[in-house]
């Protein structure tokens, strides 16, 4: 059988980021529009760790810095899993919906 | 150290499961059916990041997705009326407009991927095999070590994002602001 290359995981990748993408901008439900956030996010991660083992098999095993991004990435999708959700109660308390479309508060 | 086995066979079967569980969480009426379907997407993908010889990013990634991220997403769900959201229209008036976007980033993505990978090959030439018992230290070298210690600085900035996290996320949540 053929080898897996890191390209396999790029279009894997890709693939994942236009799942989340396409669920970002259709869905109306805030929840899952931050679970597709979080889709992208771990299509990112990765194309971040198959071009860290990349990045390793050019400058030997302790070239790790793809792995400790995506790290870093996973922090700040912690935090903003954090965030949304507590802006997303303060909604509902106020409007009682979790549409985002009846997100019109700043609209004139 | 003994060659990994069957390497393709598990990509695309991980690849599959992670694909048709994308799917299910833009797909699914139900809040709770969706989280379902990005655990086993996460899940998924940890074994992946096991295959790319990252053992401790696939802990990391069961640990605070599975294990942190999720249960705060099915906290919210529980906290929040999903009733009513099931009965609603579930797509908003643009789905056209955004799925075609989406299209056009797809075909962005495929031209990028079809015409520059023609001159490079991305293949890992020789199959190495890295020691995986060292993949930790070796992060927490590139993170803490005063000499090596490449990302020191943003490790500290990324735990006062952090805290900046836990306060905005508390006043968030009070009753009254």
């Amino acid at each position: 059988m053929l080898d897996i290359s890191t390209l396999h995981y790029l279009v894997l990748g890709a693939a994942l980021f236009l799942l989340g993408v396409i669920g970002v901008l259709t869905r109306r439900n805030v929840v899952i529009v931050l679970m597709s956030i979080e889709l992208i996010l771990n299509a990112v991660n990765l194309n971040l760790v198959a071009f860290s083992r990349y990045w390793q098999s050019i400058h030997g095993g302790a070239a790790l810095h793809g792995q400790v991004f995506a790290i870093f990435v996973i922090t700040d999708a912690a935090a903003e899993a954090a965030i949304g959700l507590g802006i997303l109660i303060a909604f509902f308390r106020n409007k009682e919906t979790v549409n985002m479309d009846e997100v019109n508060l700043l609209k004139w | 150290m003994n060659p990994p086995v069957a390497t393709p066979f598990f990509f695309y079967l991980l690849a599959a499961i992670m694909i048709v569980g994308g799917i299910l969480v833009i797909t699914r009426k139900n809040a709770i059916h969706s989280a379902m379907a990005l655990i086993t997407t996460l899940l998924a993908q940890a074994a992946l990041y096991l295959m790319l010889y990252a053992p401790f990013v696939a802990g990391v990634q069961i640990m605070l997705y599975a294990g942190g991220i999720m249960v705060l997403f099915l906290f919210v769900i529980m906290l929040i009326s999903i009733e009513r959201s099931q009965k609603e229209r579930q797509f908003n008036k643009q789905w056209l407009v955004g799925v075609v976007a989406a299209a056009a980033l797809g075909g962005l993505f495929i031209t990028v991927y079809t015409t520059t990978s023609k001159g490079i090959t991305l293949f890992v030439e020789r199959r190495m095999a890295y020691s995986e018992n060292q993949n930790t230290q070796l992060i927490a070298n590139l993170l803490f070590d005063r000499r090596g210690g490449t990302y020191m600085f943003a490790f500290e900035i990324a735990s006062l994002l952090l805290l900046v996290a836990i306060i905005g996320s508390v006043v968030m949540a009070k009753k009254r602001i």
